[in-house]
This record gives C-alpha cells, structure tokens and sequence, in this order.
C-alpha cells in the first residue's frame, strides 16, 4: 500500500476560483428555494398538535383524510409515516379550539370511525407562543455559535482564517437549510441541532487544514501563500476524506436503521458533512487567501504562535532528554553485562 | 554515540500511566455495567400526604399479595416507599389494582420499572442510564402560568380589606373597585379622600403606591401594587402551583414524576409511563377553585333570570343542569382555606359524601356564619378556569374562559367550623372527584399548557431497539473502515474507539443524565468523530515515516497531531456548550453526549492508542509497522 503514504499534489487552490463560482451557485440556489417554497416548518416552530398512529394493518389514507374531514378537522394534514400502518396528523393552531384536548378529541373520532385498534404512539403539540420562542432562540443559538467561533479562531490563528472559517460555515448552514427548502423535509429542532453539529463539524475540518497552513508557512522558506495553502490541502487531503467517510458511515446508519424520528437529523448532518469537507477544502481557504493571508501574517500573530513555538522547543528538548536518559541506562546496562563478562 | 542514538529510538510509557488507563478502564466497565441487566416490573408504593408507612403496613401489603396469589420477586421498603419486583407485567398489573383499592386514598400506588441492577454494582452506586421519555414512554408538560390573572387576584383579595380599614376609621368611600392594574378607592369629596388617603397610606403604604385624582367628579384614591409585591405575587402563584401540581400527580400514581419550574412562569411537567394522558390532562389542565356561599333566599332566582337583575346584594348562578340560584356576594370562605377533604359514604343516607377539613381562618369565618343561619342553605360553587390562546383579527390573544357551577347547595343542619360534610352527591366517583379537586386545593393563577409531547410505550420501546441498532452497525462498520485503512494501528484505534464507547456510557450513568434519542444520536455522531483523532495521528506518523525513522515518526506523529487535535475539538466543544446553553429538553440531551464523547476520544485516542502502540512497537528496534 505505498500509493496511500505518497501526499497527492492536486492543485487544488488553482481550481479554487471555479469552486467558488459552484459554492456562489448553490447558495444563490438555496436563497431561491427559500424565497420560492420556503421552509417546511415543523409544529416545534409553527406551534400545532402532532400525533402519530399506528394501525395493525396498512391505512387508507384518503379515508382517514376523510374521516378527519367529517370530524370537522377537515385542515389536518395526514401521511404515512415510515410505513404504510404508522400514520401522522398534523393540525395547525386554529382559532377557539382547545389544544390540550385536541389529541383526544381526534383518537375519539378516529376510533368511532374505524374498528381497528389504533395505538398512539406520539403527541406533539406546541402552543404558538412556545413556537415563537423557539424560532428566536434557535436563531439565536446559531448566531453566538458563531460568534463564538469567529472569535476563538481569530485568537488561536489570525483574523483572515476566523473570517474564512466563518465563511465556510455560513456556507455550509446555507447549503443545508437549501436542501431542505428544496426536498421539503421537515425543520424541526432536532434538524436545527444537526445544523449546529454541522458547524461544529465543518468547523474541525477547517481547523485541521488551517492548522496546517500556518504549519507550512513556517517550514517552507519560499512559497507563495497559494502554493503553501495547495501545499497543506493536499497532506491533509486522505485524513479529511478518512473522517468524512467514517462520520457519514454511522450518520447513513442513523439515516436507515435510528428510526423516522431521527430522520431528518441524519439527512441534515449528511449533507452538512459532505458540504462541509468540500468548504474546509475551498471555501475556508480560498478566503483567507482572497484576504491575502501571508506569511508576516502569521509570523506576526504575537502571543499563540511565540508559545507554539516554545512549546515545539520544549518538546525537542524533553525527547532529547529522555533520548540521551535511555542512551545513559543501556551504557550502564552494557559496562554492567561487560563487568559481569569479565 | 550520536549515531546509536538516533538510531535507537524510544516510545516508551511510564508505569503511572499504564495504571492510570487500567483504572479508568475497570471504574468505565464497572459504572457501565447496570445498563446491561434491564428492568423488573416493579409496583411502587408510597405514603399519601401526613401517613407513615411502618412495619403494619409491610404486612399488610404483603399479605394482600399473598392472598391474591401473586409472586414477588422481591420487596424493599426503603425510605417511606415500598418498591415490589415481579416477574412479569401482568402480576405487576394485578398487584396494582389489588394494592390500589385495599390501600385506596392511604397511598399513591404506582407502576414501576426498577433496574436489576445487582446489590454488589448498586451498593457501589453504579445505576443505569436514566431512560428519557422519548424512550420508555410518558408524558412531557409545559404550563404556562397565567401571572396577569395572578397579580389580578392579589386586587381582588385587597377589596374587603380596604373597605374594612376605612369603615373602622369612619371614612366614607363611595365604592372600591379594581378598575386595569390598580384599586379604586371613590370618595364623595375632595376632604374625605384627603383622609382616606393618609389612613390607606398609613396601612398599604409599604405595598402599594398610592396616587390621588380629583379631576373627576368623585375624587379618588388610585393604588397600584409595588414591583416587589407583584413579583412576590408572581413568585408566590408559581410556587403554589408547582405544590398544586405536585398533589394533583400523585393521584395519578406516577413513580417518577419531574415538576419543576422552568424560567419565572412556566413549568415543566414529566409522566414517565403514563399512558392515560387524557385523564392526565384532565387533572393538570382543570384550574378549579371553590367558593362556599350563602343561598339568598329572598329574591326568585327565575325572576332575576329573565329580568338580568339579581336583587341588592347577590349574584345569579347556575346549577350543572341549568337551574338559576342566587347567592349571596360575600364569599365565606374559599378553596384556598381548603386542608382536606375525603370521599366517604353518607352512614345515614347510603350515598356519596365528602368530608371537608377547614384552616383556622376559614374554620373561623364558617363558625360565624353558621351561627347565624342555621336552616338556611349553603352553596358550593365549583369554579374552572381555562385559558385559551384564539386569533382575533390576526393576532394571538390569550382568553380567559371561566364557568361558574352551583355543584350543591344543602341545607346547614348546625353550626360547624373547620370540619363538615357535603352530603347528596350523585355518585361516589363524583364524590372522589369532588374531593380531589378541593385537596389539591386551590390554583393561584390559571395554567395554560403550552407544550405537550406524549409518546407511547410501543414507540418508545421502537426508539431504543432502532436507536441501539443505529449505534451497534455504524460503530462495527467504523471498526472495519479503521482496521482495513491502517492495519494493527487501526485496530489499536478500535481498542480506544470501544473503550470511548464504555467510557460514554460509563459517565452518563453516574451523572444519571437522562439519556434520550437524540443522545443517542449525539454517541453515534462521537463515534464517527471520535476517531478523527486517531486518523489525524496515523496519517501524521505516515507522513513523517517519508523523512525519520520509525520510531521518531511515532513520536512527532503523536506530538505533532496533538495540538491540531486540542484546537480542532475545543472549537466542537464550543459549540456543543451553545447548544446546551441555549437548547430545550431534546437539545440538550444531544449536546451534553456529544461534549462528553469528545472529551472522553481526546482521552482514550490520544492516551490509549499511544499506550498501546508503545507496549508493541516501544523500546524495541523495529524495521517496519502495520500501517
């Protein structure tokens, strides 16, 4: 397996500029999606009742649609769920209706309207209020995070690579609520926790190469920012895919086999991994080059790079040390074996 | 000697930490280990409010179960509660409803799954993972508090009293009302309200802030309530109706039950189990107080009907089946004196009745009035209060909705003071109500449910056996990707990916954090990113083999890849702590698994690979490795 321990030497920065065209591209398509189907917003976000059935046999669902019609929930909105026994109704906030009392009121007309015996399995319902406060926290929740990264990428790098990396995973959030614009899946919170994991993710790959850029920029004497960067993209190039293919190996798991809850979960994290390898690639990158990231840059970035610095010292002198200990323990050894000998 | 010693390199690990991984490695498998026992179906029996469970009592639960013929796996009684095990569901059911109606309002009987963990694990305090609702099943509240209707009722309760100090003082006032966030106080002129001004400031100057207005033809007195009151208003109604909720839930006989109070009105309540939730919602959504009243027995209550006028003094009412009375405006007492009251049988009639214990105020306030109208009639009148969110032109408006039921109204045979009984009831089941609604006693403010997610025990039962099944095929295809990729050094990764796996389960049982299906999603996702760190390492020392020696690549594999590791999860952990900060119940579980699966890969990749490829590859010459 020699080929895998040979570093490709793809030129990957000088491609950087068709990749952005593809990334302004797809988010220009996101945007569209949004503006022209918007976000399939579940009932944690709308406020509404959800309950999910289960029937021993497979349901019509034109008949419980009418069923639901005749019980006068005539704008609830029913689909299989999973499979063709397991029924979800969702049911909008509607005006002088009792909320708490819905999910019985509906199982009462569903059972009198059929004589198979229907279990509940679950009932959601999120009063419009709660709704709301949920939308402006998960809002919210996104923005410190990334807050917070920018600032924390800024101290640890510089403030090219924090722009970048925030770059990169606004593109990366953007790409993902697109795909869910545009597959009408279902955003709920468990999708908007996906998306703060895709952050997360996205941003640890970006912090890898970016690691090694600064790296390079300090080994290779002569280079130029491009070369460096295309340089650290390439080494880094079989771990990004190794951990891109290990991470969506157990999210298709979840996505097949975690059951229809976790759904749209799994999907927001798979397409959140697979955007996110490719903006840690270009997008990170190709930004902190567009702002002219060089070597002063970083040579300058005062403090973390003075302690990068001592820490490598340190560590030569410490493997030294223990180098030059174990060379003095097996001399002792040898004169002892040599004394004994003689 | 320069030259020998770059050969000879040394990837040598002190004693110290091998011991320190085997010891974490043993407490990880021990604290892990409940987990894999499952659950006994258990009853659970504990102590109505003011009774003590003693020796008297095991024997006769014990007994009761005997002569009912079912077989206990085992029986602990341990503080206050008695908790049987059984061997399978349906003696756990029968033993329920057998325990229930011999015991009856002595104590909460409820149905349990009580972990099997062995004695020698549990008397290490090793538990196992608390399971969310999402994955056993029950039901998941939130209330909202009505606070406006709160501080509104602390008005109301100020009305008597204002009208008390002011005639003891002989000022005359014209009326006292409440009238948007304030009490009225009308005098005739300006004089009069000058000293009722200073008497009321002298009383509630301390509680309200009092403003004067003689621009309208009867001058009054405007007091507001301070902002300290309103808040300790507000803070005093959730706490009552957190005490409430807590009474009203274990009437329903739920083992686990989770009350508490979430931001400064709202407040969470959590079922696991139940699958009644209609009968939950029942209980917990009906905000009913009581008020007793004297019948007025002079006007003709189908006169005041048809006319709308009730007669000086009383306010029309209705019974449950239509029929209008009129009582008295005076309210002699209210749920709030209300301490207990049981549903019995009526000795002398044979129908339904309920005892009614008073406070000493209201037993006080119910003596007076007794004395003077013996012979005359007594109602109670049962009062719900509903608040409903509706549109109204477009914007969400909260209603209150209130119904007003004459639910009995007898004869007062004697004078009585705290204790007394409400005879006649239709049904002993309308007794039973009757008397938990008036033990639970009265709800400061109205509640609101504003969220609700109930799931079934088949699909909580479905979550566990898909997420279990999620977790078991992507962490074996991990395993296959790792050890095919990088050979021994994958499978030395393996090791530490499935020690991480134990270590997880390991913490999040003794936290006794709940584990829920999105957490578990969250150690699926660690496992996936868990062994970034391991790749980063291996690709590292691959590299570093093109230029060095074996050992040094090693060595500068690990020390180079480290700090890339540190920075690469600290910004993860970030945003984990983000979505913990800002996340609800679901979120939260997600995120507190997925800091603690990072933390604990940074342990067990790092520290544990490197101890074992040391025990392999270290102190020792070697001329190639498998990787």
């Amino acid at each position: 397996m020699s080929t895998e321990t040979q570093t490709t030497n793809i030129n990957f920065m000088g491609q950087r500029h068709i990749a952005m065209a593809f990334s302004i591209l797809l988010i220009i398509a996101s945007f569209a999606g949004l503006w022209m189907k918007g976000l399939n917003f579940g009932i944690d976000f709308t406020g509404g009742t959800l309950i999910e059935l289960s029937y021993p046999t497979p349901v019509d669902l034109n008949k419980l649609r009418t069923d639901l019609t005749d019980a006068n929930y005539g704008e609830a909105v029913a689909q299989h769920f999973g499979s063709a026994k397991d029924v979800l109704i969702r049911i909008a906030p509607r005006e002088g209706l009792n909320s708490a009392q819905l999910s019985n009121q509906v199982m009462d007309a569903l059972h009198k309207a059929s004589d198979e015996d229907i279990t509940l399995r679950r009932v959601e319902f999120v009063g419009p209020q709660v709704g709301d406060e949920l939308t402006e926290d998960g809002a919210l929740a996104v923005l410190y995070a990334l807050f917070g990264i920018l600032i924390y990428v800024a101290l640890r790098f510089e403030w090219r690579f924090s722009v970048g990396s925030v770059a990169a995973l606004i593109h990366d959030v953007i790409i993902t609520i697109g795909v869910f614009s545009w597959t009408q899946m279902q955003f709920d919170l468990t999708v908007l926790a996906a998306i703060l994991a895709v952050i997360g993710y996205s941003l640890n790959d970006t912090i890898v190469v970016f690691d090694r850029v600064r790296e390079n920029f300090r080994t290779m004497r002569d280079g130029s920012p491009v070369e460096v960067t295309n340089v650290a993209v390439n080494q880094m190039l079989s771990r990004t895919l190794m951990t891109s293919i290990t991470t969506l190996i157990v999210l298709l798991a979840l996505f097949f086999l975690g059951g229809e809850i976790i759904h749209g979960f799994a999907a927001a994290l798979i397409v959140g991994v697979v955007v996110g390898t490719f903006s840690s690639t270009y997008v990170a990158s190709a930004v902190a080059l567009l702002l002219g990231v060089s070597k002063e840059d970083l040579m300058k970035a005062p403090a973390a790079e003075r302690d990068r610095e001592a820490e490598e010292a340190e560590l030569q002198r410490a493997f030294l040390e223990a180098e030059a200990k174990r060379e003095a323990k097996l001399k002792k050894q040898g004169k002892k074996i040599e004394e004994d000998e003689a | 000697m320069f030259q020998a010693q770059q050969k000879v390199m040394t990837n040598h690990y002190p004693a110290w930490k091998y011991l320190l991984l085997i010891v974490i490695t043993v407490i990880g498998l021990t604290y892990a280990m409940p987990n894999l026992f499952g659950d006994d179906p258990a009853v659970q029996i504990s102590p109505a409010k003011s009774v003590v469970f003693n020796a008297d009592t095991q024997v006769k639960v014990e007994g009761l179960l005997e002569k009912a013929g079912l077989e206990v796996k085992s029986s602990v009684f341990e503080g206050g509660k008695f908790l049987i095990r059984f061997d399978n569901t349906e003696d756990q059911l029968k033993a329920k409803s057998v325990l229930k109606e011999a015991l009856g309002r002595q104590a909460v009987v409820a149905l349990n799954l009580a972990p099997a963990t062995p004695a020698l694990l549990q008397g290490m305090g090793a538990d196992p993972m608390y399971l969310g609702l999402d994955l056993r099943g029950g039901v998941h509240f939130l209330m909202d508090v009505d606070m406006e209707a709160a501080v509104a009722k602390a008005y109301l309760r100020y009305i008597d009293e204002v009208k008390a100090t002011l005639r003891a003082e002989k000022i005359r006032y014209v009326s006292v009302e409440v009238e948007k966030d304030a009490l009225e106080v009308k005098f005739k002129d300006i004089p009069t309200m000058q000293a009722g001004l200073m008497k009321l400031n002298e009383v509630y100057g301390n509680r309200f802030t009092l403003t004067k207005d003689e621009t309208t033809s009867a001058p009054k007195v405007i007091l507001t309530l301070s902002k300290t009151t309103i808040a300790e208003t507000k803070k005093y109604a959730l706490q009552q109706n957190i005490t409430t909720l807590r009474n009203r839930i274990n009437e329903l006989g739920v083992a686990e039950p989770v009350i508490q109070q979430q931001g400064d009105r709202r407040i969470v309540v959590q079922l696991p189990g139940v699958q009644d939730t209609a009968r939950a919602k029942e209980i917990l959504g009906a905000t009913a107080t009581l008020e007793f009243r004297l019948v007025e027995e002079k006007g003709d209550p189908y006169r005041a009907e048809k006319t709308g006028y009730a007669p000086n003094g009383s306010i029309i009412y209705k019974f449950r089946d239509g029929r209008p009375i009129l009582l008295q405006r005076r309210i002699i007492v209210s749920g709030e004196n209300v301490i207990n009251a049981q549903s019995g049988i009526d000795p002398q009639q044979g129908s339904a009745m309920v005892n009614v214990t008073l406070d000493g105020a209201g037993g006080r306030k119910m003596l007076a009035v007794t004395k003077k109208n013996v012979g005359n009639r007594m109602a109670v009148v049962y009062i719900e209060n509903r608040v409903e969110t509706v549109e109204e032109n477009g914007v969400k408006v909260k209603k209150r909705i209130t119904n007003k039921d004459v639910i009995n109204a007898a004869v007062i045979r004697g004078q009585f003071a705290n204790r007394f009984q409400i005879t006649g009831l239709d049904s002993p089941q309308e007794a039973q109500d009757l008397a938990l609604l008036l033990r639970a006693g009265a709800l400061a403010a109205p509640m609101e449910i504003v969220e609700e997610r109930t799931v079934g025990p088949s699909l909580g039962q479905d979550n566990i056996n898909q997420g279990f099944m999620s977790v078991v095929v992507g962490f074996l295809l991990v395993l296959v990707v790792m050890a095919w990729r990088y050979k021994l050094f994958g499978m030395v990764a393996n090791v530490a990916l499935l020690l991480n796996l134990v270590i997880i389960v390991a913490v999040l049982s003794m936290l006794q954090a709940t584990l829920t299906l999105p957490g578990i999603a969250g150690i699926v996702l660690t496992v996936g990113m868990a062994v970034d760190a391991n790749v980063l390492i291996f690709e590292r020392i691959r590299e570093e083999m093109k230029n060095s020696s074996i050992q040094t690549a090693i060595y500068s594999g690990y020390e180079k890849a480290f700090v890339t590791i540190a920075d690469a999860n600290i910004t993860t952990l970030l945003a984990a702590v983000v979505l913990f900060s800002f996340g609800t119940g679901p979120i939260k579980g997600f995120a507190i698994t997925l800091s603690i699966g990072i933390i604990t890969s940074m342990f067990t990749a790092i520290l544990g690979t490197r101890a074992i490829i040391n025990l392999i590859y270290g102190n020792k010459r070697v001329e190639k490795i498998s990787i």
